[in-house]
């Protein structure tokens, strides 16, 4: 066994005191509601030891464990569990789960985003429950006065060999409170791992599958108003006046007034993004009272004048230009392009591809395109706040707790000690709920208000506020001699408010003159993350053109990924090449195997992709059949290297997830704007993936390593847009350039 | 404003509403029954399904006014302790993510197959892609039902 120094923070200890008489100390107890299913089947200890912040012992040998993260779906709130009671070395049918309330100086990046939560909580998690095992194992040393060394555990018992004694960890859990923090812990060999690597369920499925109230719009506190905004129908508009004499008077409704999201002085974050600053609220008794006096409320909105605004950005503060004027998506795509042809901003640049191009045999360039999307978590957005003088309590879906509370603080003019923050289970995040307008929105009705307060976005509201996947443009070339050997490679992307340009992934690496460039144009029609940002469209661009210079070298598209892999791995272009070519290459093999690629079957078209995003890699093989002359997607097989596998139940149920996602978007669902009105506003003209479009089987296979995790959240649905783009090729006859492909193609199934 | 009387999950519920008030509003905000979910308005997603009289129904366009005597039955009314063959068929798939839609999946699914119990793909598509699911839990759903049809 290797030694660890604990990482755990001091204060997760300091906190660690005897807690008698199964105080839960939960502030709420709606939320209390919201622990794990597997509870009610356990009989409830008379008491509780707290032995750190992350788990408490009770006397019975109950054990509940904190999970840290916001959970979205990702299943962090089985997965991370069950990462301390691997260490803590206890049965999981013992284990309760509760969602931990906000508190950094416990937990570590209390964040839902970048398929991060595991990488990143994988030390601490271990650590927790370690140090825990180790404290109860010194607790059992001193009462039978042997040595601590000759202790061990097994699933939540301690043993003593000579001497033949034994208790379960509730027996000792009481003394284990008052021992002092290790300093070194042993953490387990990964062969001896007995809950992680296997599948455990999702604790909360019961509560899904029964409807208990789980979500934060399921959320009531008594005396609970019910909130709507309105905002303006167009970018590129704000609020003039409105005219609320004839709302007021309507059954229900109880106040109407008009507030600032943020204030004018504050500097925002990253993750402070907002559409429109100035919104009217209407403030009711019930949801459909209010909505009927949002479709009555008179609004007059104006045109919005051109601003500058400084935004610290992960440490650079940014000045943003907002543009004023009404955009369309037309226009935006041609800008996009002209500004290809015209912008020179080098990100990475190997060898002289310029003359390289100049002499080459045979060039082949293409563009891609792909449209604003809108995150459509299914749970639209809302929060509940309840602010008073003394405590802003605020309890909801985010992503990013410990970001907004800082930003809430300012705007409500409170020390961050008042404000308290619950997360409740999400209905979907995709990147939409890092961005937390809609709480601090709520904060402020209800401040305003001295009243508690839920806000409810209406899908249309949801759909219609912006902070969409960007508008994205590629252009990629490839320089062939008069052998058909590439020798050069350029990319140049951009799009509505971000370049989606990764410059030192694959294929930098593999070609000796390699070229990338980007640009950002700046729009009122505001953008922000959307699962697996920037790869989630570049991904896909990169791919198809891979697979159509593969043909055009007359190579079958794996061996020639191979082919350029094998350079990279053995004799790298530049530096900073931020993938292994080796687990690269493994997860194409993985596939190619998987799924007897090169075996042809009759009727099934096959296309292929694979990419390196949120620290995994991924390669997938799509089949298509045409049926009536439309493509069926009959299979995805995946193959995925994310590290050690924690749950792999989740993690397939999630991977399946990512690739319907990909095929979905890309497939059919686009938002356009129209002279700044977004033309779509709920799913009538938005179109999501639904179970008839959807593939008929997915074989998910994880490379098996003892690799600590990574990203899981995120990495496939960015190459699944390739491989689709792939098959359909071969399945039409045609190359698809422009996302929704369903649209490029008239071909919608 | 009017009175109404309601049959929902066998109990008896007296209301003074807005007759228009869909039946959505009136589970979540008046019963406090929030397994119903919004997810649309306008019956395209699906989250909102309950049964009536034991066909599926979009909550969120059926006013109260148009209930009259049916029997109305939410997810929190299909089954005691989550014991319908479809529910145990969700569980033992493991099917949700964010778990948002699956309780308006269940109801459609649960109401398909007293009608259809031994369905094909093709059947189960149509009878679900009314259903939408953000997260992409579609190939296990499928597989769900197919489970709870042989145990029906």
């Amino acid at each position: 066994m290797t030694l660890f120094k604990t990482t755990v923070g001091r204060r997760t200890f300091m906190k660690s005191s005897v807690m008698a008489g199964g105080g839960m100390m939960l502030g709420f107890s709606w939320l209390a509601s919201c622990k794990s299913s597997t509870e009610e089947l356990l009989k409830m200890p008379d008491e509780w030891f707290k032995i750190n912040g992350y788990l408490k012992i009770g006397n019975n040998g109950v054990t509940t464990i904190m999970s840290p993260n916001p959970e979205i779906g990702q299943n962090v709130k089985t997965s991370m569990p069950m990462i301390v009671a691997e260490e803590l070395d206890i049965d999981w049918k013992n284990v309760i789960v509760e969602q931990a309330p906000l508190d950094v100086s416990i937990f570590k990046r209390q964040i839902a985003g970048g398929s991060q939560a595991i990488r990143q909580s994988w030390e601490p998690l271990r650590m927790a429950g370690a140090t825990a095992r180790q404290m109860l194992k010194e607790a059992a040393a001193k009462a039978w006065n042997v040595p601590t060394s000759e202790i061990t555990t097994e699933a939540g018992v301690l043993h003593h060999k000579t001497s033949g004694k034994s208790a379960g960890y509730g027996e000792m859990a009481s003394e284990a409170a008052t021992i002092p923090v290790p300093k070194e812990v042993k953490l387990k060999e990964i062969k001896d791992f007995k809950i992680i690597g296997t599948s455990r369920k999702n604790v909360d499925a019961k509560k899904i599958v029964t409807g208990q109230p789980l979500f934060g719009l399921d959320y009531y506190k008594e005396g609970m108003l019910i909130a709507m905004i309105v905002h303006p129908p167009a970018f590129g508009l704000q609020l003039k006046s409105y005219d609320d004499i004839e709302v007021k008077s309507m059954p229900g409704i109880k106040d109407v007034f008009k507030i600032n999201v943020y204030n004018d002085d504050f500097e925002k974050g990253g993750l402070d993004t907002i559409t429109f600053n100035d919104l009217v609220v209407i403030v009711g008794n019930t949801t459909w009272e209010v909505m009927n006096a949002k479709k009555k409320i008179k609004t007059e909105w104006e045109p919005i004048k051109t601003s500058k605004e400084k935004k610290s950005m992960w440490g650079n503060t940014q000045e943003i230009v907002t543009p004023a004027g009404m955009e369309s998506s037309e226009r935006q795509s041609e800008m996009m392009r002209s500004f290809a042809t015209t912008s020179k901003n080098t990100v990475r640049k190997d060898g002289d591809p310029e003359s390289t191009f100049m002499k080459a045999a045979t060039i082949l360039e293409r563009s891609y395109t792909a449209p604003y999307l809108a995150h459509n978590t299914l749970e639209p957005m809302n929060f509940f706040a309840h602010v008073t003088d003394e405590k802003a309590a605020l309890v909801g879906p985010i992503q990013t707790p410990e970001v907004m509370e800082k930003s809430v603080s300012a705007r409500l003019g409170m020390p961050l000690e008042k404000i308290d923050i619950q997360m409740t289970r999400m209905g979907g995040g995709f990147g939409r709920r890092l961005y937390g307008h809609f709480l601090i929105e709520a904060a402020v009705i209800s401040q305003k208000l001295k009243s508690p307060v839920k806000l409810i976005y209406t899908r249309e509201d949801d759909m219609t506020c912006g902070i969409y996947r960007p508008a994205y443009y590629a252009m990629y070339r490839a320089a062939l001699d008069e052998n058909k050997k590439l020798i050069a490679f350029h990319v140049k992307c951009g799009g509505m408010q971000d370049s989606p340009l990764s410059a030192n992934r694959f294929p930098a690496g593999s070609v000796d003159n390699y070229l990338a460039e980007e640009f950002i144009l700046p729009s009122n029609v505001s953008t922000g993350a959307f699962r697996a940002p920037g790869s989630n469209f570049i991904a896909g661009a990169e791919q198809s053109f891979i697979d159509e210079l593969a043909e055009s070298m007359g190579k079958d598209p794996i061996d020639f990924r191979l082919e350029m892999l094998e350079r990279a791995k053995t004799n790298p272009v530049g530096k900073d090449n931020d993938y292994d070519a080796d687990r690269y290459a493994g997860v194409l093999k993985m596939v190619k195997e998987k799924s007897e690629w090169g075996k042809d079957t009759p009727g099934v078209h096959r296309g292929i992709a694979a990419y390196f995003c949120h620290n995994s890699y991924v390669a997938q093989v799509l089949d298509i059949e045409m049926k009536d002359k439309k493509p069926v997607i009959k299979k995805v097989t995946a193959a995925v290297d994310c590290g050690i596998v924690v749950n792999p139940l989740a993690a397939t149920n999630l991977c399946e997830g990512g690739i319907i996602d990909g095929i979905g978007h890309s497939m059919y669902s686009a938002i356009t704007i129209k002279d700044g009105v977004p033309e779509q506003s709920n799913f009538n003209s938005y179109h999501l993936i639904r179970m008839n479009e959807a593939p008929e089987s997915i074989d998910v296979h994880f490379v098996e390593n003892q690799i600590n995790p990574t990203g899981l959240g995120e990495p496939l649905n960015p190459p699944v847009v390739g491989a689709l783009a792939n098959a359909l090729y071969k399945a039409t006859g045609k190359r698809y350039y422009n996302q929704p492909f369903a649209e490029e193609q008239k071909i919608i199934g | 404003m009017a009175a109404y009387t309601l049959k929902i999950n066998g109990q008896t519920h007296n209301l003074d509403i807005d007759p228009t008030t869909p039946m959505l509003w009136v589970l979540r905000d008046h019963i406090r029954l929030t397994g119903t979910k919004y997810g649309c308005g306008i019956a395209l997603c699906g989250a909102c399904t309950v049964h009536l009289d034991g066909e599926a129904t979009r909550s969120c366009i059926l006013p109260i006014s148009a209930v009259g005597d049916k029997d109305i039955t939410t997810i929190e009314g299909l089954s005691a302790d989550a014991g319908h063959p479809v529910q145990q068929a969700w569980l033992e798939h493991d099917v949700p993510q964010c778990g948002y839609c699956q309780a308006g999946q269940i109801m459609t699914a649960a109401a398909f197959l007293k009608d259809n119990p031994n369905p094909d793909d093709k059947d189960i598509d149509s009878a679900l892609s009314g259903n939408l699911c953000r997260c992409g839990t579609y190939t296990r759903i499928k597989a769900a039902i197919k489970t709870a049809a042989k145990n029906m």
